[in-house]
């Protein structure tokens, strides 16, 4: 490994260039006093050069015997934490089938996936715990026309993450970041409500005597569970995915983070396009990051607009193919004749797939006219 | 927030210094660059800038709420839990109360339909007491395409509340709260929306009419990229004027017909219907919105009113709390009102479709029914 990747200053860089150490090896036998003596920097910086490089240094060649590159995780492992994930529910089970679900539930969900299924179909969404987990699925892109019903999954995907662990939910909290304003509490209300009434019924078909475990949940604390930032300039939006890992240390049950929409304020006042794309990736990467730290499910939400391909004008997501390259699942809503649909339009571990969903009073649901019309394309 | 002064943050000493020799004034000038550029611009240590943005981040960053806070804010501060209703009661009860305040609310529809009675009336009904359903207060009525009649103003006013508009002094003093402003160019109209912000700040006007958005910027700039960036620019102001000042804005938008680029599909469903029968998509109008997607992102509901088969109807096409509905509704010399409170719910993209079937008869008849 070579110095100009260590993480320290140009000009601290440059001296040591010029003084000659070129390749890390070169600083693993020098002492600090030395160093600072050649640099002409004091003995506190050149401690610091040191300790940067031998950290470096370290995770390049230590702790071969354990694994063989520190920081990697066999795919086998992997697997075994994937399958460990909890899912959130689209409360909507074609949705929720196509994402993955009923594949890796967890052992409660399995029960109640098969002794259910005669039942009703509305019941059984909430066993169907799943979507949005698995390592590969926790970074995901949701695209639409306008009215499609962006909005209302990321509310219903904010309410849905608070379903207690008994349910087979993940009983965690969630953060909404809105950077257009459209984010409607009265409409929170209503799918919280409709979500406690789902839970009690399914706990009658469950448990005979409902006597004993009525749900105690109101709507109210659901939506105080709901953290919601309204973000107002771009600058505004960086800080806070800066600031959410701090946040996010502080409030350790958030299990997902809500964007609506990513791409709202980067696409007015920009000029430099180039900055933009890289800006927006340093952010996809951030979040990425809080994804994997705190093992949170990020959702964003993105505009559509139209592009021209092909001699023809067809519909895409904003902000173009660099960005859809960082999001590891990308979901477009679409319609399809009278039904909304999701389609998975880009993803590492599902099958290209679409079903329909709609948008009733109480939230995301199957489609009315469809039980199971899933079509594998 | 963003353009916070990097001087005001409590940074230590060395690393302030350096932000200000490097000319990186406010937050919005170190968040736009990322780390590695920083690095390099500022010729300091990773781990240095590292805590300095998060320093900067945490404090640009603005504060959370719950949304359990929020709405028992909107309960306790806004008259009627922050909605408007607009007297239509089907409409009302589909948008839970009326119009939302603080968002952006359009009409769309072809030409002589109604949106501007329907502006009209919305003006009046937002100048009333409180106790007759108003918001009392001064309503800015923002008139790009002269069509504002306060004959018909008080006429409307007049059919609908007689007991305040016989007597003259409140007449007048009703009409005297709404604003007419008639900015002939896109820069009028622009210094018109400074204005008014001030005016917003002061907490007087209750309410934003303007009529029509479409208008003002397809008259200017017929094509392409500047179009965008001008109406995006306006976006962004008009949504967070009626944002921080907490109330209900009223845009139309007018309508054209389907250019064959409007893109109404993606790529993936091209190629899959090779050969498939699947191509119902078509709608029968040739209608679309005058301004395009990126306009109709950025709006929080949109009301469509067409006509179909002799009849009127206005149609909630997009709105986070509402379902699709279609409610008849005809213009009378009282304004516009309902036929029927009970909306028809519309299955699929058809709640998007603009409708001009059988207009001119409805006009013609509507007219007759003026006089």
């Amino acid at each position: 490994m070579e110095i100009w990747r260590l993480p320290i200053s140009a000009s601290q860089r440059g001296k040591l260039i010029s003084s000659g150490y070129t390749s890390l090896s070169s600083l693993s036998s020098i002492s600090s006093s030395d160093l600072a003596r050649e640099l002409k920097v004091s003995e506190s910086e050149a401690m610091n050069i040191l300790k940067v490089a031998s950290h470096s240094r370290g995770s390049e060649t230590s702790n071969a015997s354990c694994s063989i590159v520190e920081g990697a995780q066999s795919a086998w492992d992997m697997l075994h934490d994937e399958e460990s994930l909890m899912h959130i529910t689209t409360s909507s089970a074609d949705l929720d089938n196509i994402l993955g679900g009923g594949i890796h539930c967890k052992e409660v969900t399995e029960i109640g996936w098969s002794s259910l299924s005669l039942i009703v179909n509305s019941v059984l969404k909430y066993k169907l715990t799943t979507a949005f987990s698995s390592e590969s699925i926790i970074f995901m892109l949701i695209g639409g026309v306008p009215g499609i019903g962006k909005t209302q999954l990321g509310i219903q995907i904010a309410v849905n993450v608070q379903i207690p662990n008994d349910f087979g939910g993940l009983g965690g909290k969630a953060i909404y970041i809105d950077t257009e304003g459209s984010f409607m509490v009265e409409r929170a209300f209503q799918i919280a409500e409709a979500c406690i009434e789902d839970m009690s019924e399914y706990n009658r078909f469950l448990r005979k005597d409902f006597q004993e475990c009525k749900i105690k949940m109101l709507p109210q604390d659901i939506l105080e569970n709901i953290f919601y930032f309204r973000i107002c300039s771009y600058t505004e939006q960086i800080a806070l995915i800066n600031y959410l890992d701090k946040f996010l240390s502080e409030h350790k049950d958030v299990k997902v983070i809500v964007v609506d929409s990513v791409t709202f304020h980067f696409r007015q006042d920009f000029d430099d396009m180039a900055l933009r794309t890289r800006v927006l990736s340093g952010m996809a990467l951030k979040l990425m990051n809080l994804a994997k730290r705190f093992s949170l499910a990020v959702v964003l939400l993105n505009q559509v607009t139209t592009k021209h391909t092909e001699a023809s004008f067809q519909l895409a997501l904003a902000l173009g193919d660099s960005w859809s390259h960082t999001c590891t699942n990308r979901i477009v809503l679409y319609w399809n004749g009278n039904e909304r649909y999701a389609y998975i339009d880009k993803s590492p571990s599902l099958r290209s797939a679409s079903a329909a969903y709609s948008v009733t009073a109480r939230g995301i649901r199957n489609s009315s006219s469809s039980c199971k019309r899933i079509k594998m394309m | 927030m963003a353009n916070k002064l990097i001087s005001e943050i409590p940074l230590p000493k060395s690393i302030a210094n350096v932000f200000s020799a490097r000319n990186i004034s406010t937050a919005k000038d170190a968040l736009s660059l990322t780390e590695f550029e920083l690095m390099e611009l500022l010729d300091v240590g990773l781990t240095e800038v590292r805590s300095a943005l998060s320093q900067i981040s945490e404090i640009v960053a603005p504060p959370y709420q719950t949304a359990l806070s929020l709405m028992e804010q909107r309960f306790q501060n806004e008259h009627l839990g922050g909605h408007f209703p607009t007297g239509l009661k089907g409409l009302d009860a589909a948008l839970c109360g009326g119009i939302p305040f603080g968002v952006l609310t359009e009409l769309v529809g072809p030409a002589g339909i109604g949106k501007t009675q329907f502006c009209l009336k919305l003006s009046l009904l937002a100048s009333l007491p409180t106790n007759y359903g108003g918001l009392d207060g001064r309503v800015i009525y923002i008139d790009v395409e002269s069509k504002f009649s306060s004959r018909r103003l008080l006429e409307i006013g007049l059919r609908s509340f007689p007991e305040i508009f016989q007597m003259k002094e409140m007449a007048q003093e009703m009409a005297g709260r709404i604003l007419v402003l008639r900015p002939t160019s896109l820069a009028e109209f622009t210094q018109s929306l400074e204005q008014i912000k001030v005016l917003l700040l002061q907490n007087q006007v209750k309410m934003l009419v303007i009529d029509s958005m479409a208008a003002l910027v397809s008259g200017e700039h017929e094509q392409g990229a500047r179009r965008q960036q001008t109406l995006s620019w306006h976006i962004s102001f008009i949504k967070s004027l009626a944002e921080f000042s907490r109330i209900p804005v009223v845009v139309t938008n007018q309508v054209r017909s389907r250019n064959h680029d409007d893109a109404s599909r993606y790529s993936f469903q091209v190629q899959s219907r090779d050969g498939a029968i699947e191509t119902p998509m078509q709608y029968d109008s040739h209608l679309v919105a005058a301004l395009g997607i990126q306009w109709a992102h950025a709006v929080t509901t949109r009301l469509v009113l067409e006509a179909k088969s002799g009849e009127r109807f206005i149609k909630v096409a997009k709105s986070p709390i509402s379902p699709p509905l279609a409610f008849p509704f005809h213009i009378t010399s009282s304004g516009i009102s309902l036929l029927s409170d009970d909306g028809k719910e519309v299955m699929g993209p058809e709640i998007n479709a603009i409708h001009c079937q059988g207009h001119n008869e409805i006009i013609n008849f509507g007219m007759e029914g003026l006089h």
